[in-house]
């Protein structure tokens, strides 16, 4: 490696100061800091430090959603196949397919939102941030498959400009990047977002006679009470298939076995925070069961068992990968229980008893993460008060 | 039967070089001198001039703001050099030692507090808030005095020969408040007093901090002010009402990775690195950091013309790292890098056994993303994320609100440490504290 570090310290100067290429700076640092771990030495302080750093973090949790990812490709040409009569094909051809059919989406969402990440950097005189790694392949998972690569396009700029960068960049975002993409789409392209045409690729091949491409939850949000939920050949889904994320959905939430394996690694590392993860469980099964109690027959997701609820649509991916998202989250301790509990409670209000919106997750932890910093003012107020209190006695 | 702390949120860092008990003495060193930027809160002005002749015990430098406290020669002899740096500002003031060393250069006052200024041992205590040399001003409301020290190889502080003063210092130090003085001991040392009150503490770093005792002792509030200060200092103060002799004696750890064999060695405070350093630094690959104090709050010293700084117990040697060149180093399996998150696979095995760490951050600065961090590692009662934004944003009524008077910049070292963003969090408390003390004077 020494070689290689010679060969770029010699064309270095070109993007410093004054050099050819200038503009370039950030982008050539951004690249160099990535091959390179930077020798910088602490100037004040400790004289040593912890080795995890940002990018460590980043790439964690991009780790962590590997299973997820790997799966959802898989399950794209599984239901591709399925829709279109041809079980018989093999699981490297429906891991080909779905990975071919993702694969224009995940490069526009990073070719887009790291352009601008690059430009902003430049602009300010920063360094690259990392922050877009995870969002970059967050934003295709939580989408149809089939949405069109120029709204992604749309979307993901607009995210990043009017939800990050104009804030300052990471870290200094108040809403979570990823579902302000999801939320831009669904609300300035519903068609394309919702309903039975979305979420398996047909690939332009007929599909069969019995196919549906509705959602479990989009099958319940316009049924009749007591309706089962079929997979797309209209055979009833078990709750192993439920489970293991057998049915179309966007493509990267659909089976809560990947995403507990996510939740596992994020956990064991120490990255994401156990309490909101914890506390939005709870909140989801408490309102799960709260809601199949007093089922009704206007509301016809009611009627899903409360472990259905939690498997089914985007509730586990959103409470292990959104709502855990350090800079959007509450920061104390108190604050994430209360926070985590609240995206639990109302992702599950919003599915069962807003028909509108099939599914409530996402919009569940953007709501919170309005409130996020008020949680936190209630909660540091609260340790104000009480040093305040402290004075007053000792001076009364 | 004292009191019991268990301090539960903490770190103990797992630095090779821990020192033996092994003692050598230190006959060497001639040349000592006295840092001014180790004591924070006076203007420091010389009151010798360069080829002097002074004795152990007299004024090397005066506080403008009172010029009864003074910073004292340690040893008897010619002063060398005032070194001065940017600004003709005082970086230190330097003595060769010669001739008799017995005779002693204080004028001596029957007030105890005339005495500890004029002798310098004044200044080796501090106050909270702001963390500097107690305002000659404000009376304290307590004195906390901490026996033991956890940073990482941090020696021993009770078994030095002049244990036997502690019980006389603590009564003069009881005669300077009119509130108690608290002793804190580690677990299970079994130390009594009848002048203090004691407590012992249980638990990782920082439980020895006396910033934390106080925080689980009896808080500052705004307003009030306390004392701190060493059990060594203590100690010296004792002898001092004692016997009259000013004890500028110094008993130091050798430790770190690059430190040949780490051992303990009696100087005196102040000692040139030149020669008490000799032969004890290893160099394998490339430069070495040495440090007077310990990794976490010590200040990197040069180590050919550098000196032994406040509070004159560790000198710690790491390597610089600098030349590294580590590929890819954020997709390292290697289990050699120390981290207290999982993410590295160091954890298998074992996060307490011994790991060698040099200077590098390891990453780049970023915003404060991670929340929750400094919390696992900060035992006050005290949101340190969002002291640090008030602190960052200046606002002076949210710093006082979210408790800035109750912290010192060491607090902040094990944060600072497991900080993913790589904040330089020492500096802006200092600058907290320095900037809220300016405008509220």
């Amino acid at each position: 490696m020494k070689g290689l570090k010679q060969r770029i310290d010699r064309i270095k100067p070109q993007f410093e100061k004054g050099g050819r290429f200038e503009k370039l700076h950030s982008v050539f640092d951004g690249f160099y800091t990535f091959l390179f771990t930077p020798n910088e030495t602490s100037a004040s302080g400790v004289h040593i430090h912890d080795s995890n750093d940002s990018k460590r973090t980043m790439i964690t949790v991009v780790i962590a959603l590997l299973p997820c990812c790997l799966f959802g490709m898989w399950n794209i040409g599984f239901e591709h196949y399925r829709a279109i009569g041809e079980l018989d094909r093999s699981f490297i051809e429906m891991f080909i397919y779905g990975l071919f059919a993702v694969l224009p989406q995940i490069l526009t969402a990073y070719i887009v939102g790291l352009g601008i990440e690059f430009i902003v950097a430049q602009m300010r005189g920063h360094e690259i941030q990392e922050g877009f790694l995870v969002s970059g392949i967050l934003i295709p998972m939580i989408c149809p498959i089939d949405t069109p690569w120029w709204m992604l396009a749309i979307a993901v700029a607009f995210a990043v400009i009017f939800a990050k960068e104009v804030f300052g960049g990471t870290g200094y975002n108040f809403l979570n990047v990823a579902l302000v993409t999801r939320a831009f789409l669904f609300f300035s392209y519903p068609s394309k977002m919702s309903g039975d045409h979305v979420f398996v690729s047909l690939g332009g091949s007929p599909a069969v006679d019995s196919y549906t491409g509705a959602t479990p939850l989009g099958q319940l949000a316009s049924s009749e009470p007591g309706a089962i939920i079929t997979n797309v050949l209209g055979d009833p889904l078990s709750f192993s298939d439920i489970f293991f994320g057998f049915y179309p959905g966007s493509w990267g939430e659909t089976s809560t076995f990947c995403i507990l394996i996510g939740a596992a690694i994020l956990l064991f590392t120490g990255i994401a925070s156990w309490r909101i993860m914890g506390s939005a469980l709870v909140g989801g099964l408490l309102m799960s069961v709260i809601a199949n109690h007093f089922a009704s027959d206007l509301y016809p997701v009611t009627f899903i068992s409360p472990l259905e609820q939690i498997c089914l649509g985007g509730f586990m991916f959103a409470i292990v990968f959104m709502a855990t998202d350090p800079v959007t989250a509450c920061r104390t301790n108190t604050g994430k229980y209360i926070y985590g509990f609240l995206i639990g409670a109302v992702a599950i209000v919003i599915r069962c008893y807003n028909t509108g919106y099939p599914e409530g997750a996402m919009l569940a932890v953007l709501l919170m993460n309005c409130f996020a910093p008020l949680i936190d003012y209630c909660v540091v107020n609260a340790n104000v008060r009480r040093r305040l209190r402290r004075s007053e006695i000792k001076n009364s | 039967m004292a009191n019991l702390i268990t301090i539960k949120k903490g770190l103990d860092i797992p630095l090779q070089g821990m020192p033996t008990s092994e003692t050598t003495e230190d006959i060497s060193t001639d040349v000592f001198a006295i840092n001014p930027d180790d004591f924070p809160g006076y203007t420091w002005k010389a009151a010798v001039k360069a080829g002097e002749d002074v004795k152990s015990g007299s004024p090397l430098l005066y506080a403008k703001e009172c010029e009864e406290i003074k910073l004292t020669s340690p040893v008897s002899g010619k002063v060398v050099e005032i070194h001065r740096g940017e600004r003709r500002k005082i970086e230190y003031v330097s003595v060769h030692r010669e001739g008799e060393q017995n005779t002693s250069g204080l004028e001596k006052s029957d007030s105890l507090l005339i005495n500890l200024f004029r002798s310098g041992l004044y200044a080796m205590m501090r106050q909270r808030p702001y963390d500097i040399v107690p305002d000659y001003n404000a009376k304290p409301r307590d004195i906390f005095v901490t026996a033991f020290d956890t940073a990482p190889l941090a020696p021993e502080l009770l078994d030095s020969p002049n244990s036997k003063y502690l019980e006389t210092g603590l009564k003069a130090l009881a005669s300077l408040t009119s509130g108690k003085v608290f002793l804190s001991l580690p677990e299970g040392s079994g130390v009594t007093s009848g002048i203090a009150e004691v407590y012992e503490l249980k638990g990782p770093h920082p439980a020895g901090n006396v910033g934390t005792q106080i925080a689980n002792i009896k808080p500052v509030n705004k307003g009030e002010t306390v004392w701190t200060l060493d059990v060594t200092t203590a100690c010296k103060i004792g002898k001092f009402v004692e016997t009259g002799e000013l004890d500028y004696s110094a008993l130091v750890a050798l430790t770190g990775p690059c430190m040949k064999t780490p051992h303990m060695v009696s100087t005196i405070i102040g000692a040139s690195l030149r020669t008490l350093l000799k032969n004890e630094i290893k160099c394998e690959n490339g430069e070495v950091r040495v440090i007077s104090g310990n990794v976490l709050t010590g200040w990197r010293v040069n180590k050919e013309d550098g000196f032994l700084r406040y509070p004159y117990r560790q000198i710690t040697a790491i390597e610089e790292g600098d030349q590294a060149d580590e590929f890819m180093g954020w997709a390292s399996l290697s289990p050699k890098k120390y981290s207290v998150s999982r993410t590295f696979p160091a954890f298998l095995r074992g996060l307490s056994k011994p790991f060698s760490f040099d200077a590098r951050i390891k990453g780049g600065h970023r915003a404060m993303i991670m929340s929750g961090e400094y919390d696992k590692v900060f035992p006050f009662d005290i949101y340190p994320e969002y002291l640090i934004k008030a602190i960052l944003a200046k606002n002076i009524e949210k710093m006082e609100e979210r408790g800035i008077y109750e912290v010192a910049p060491e607090d902040f070292a094990l944060p600072e440490f497991v900080d993913t963003s790589k904040l330089e969090l020492q500096k802006i408390v200092r600058e907290g504290l320095d900037y809220i003390r300016k405008e509220t004077m």
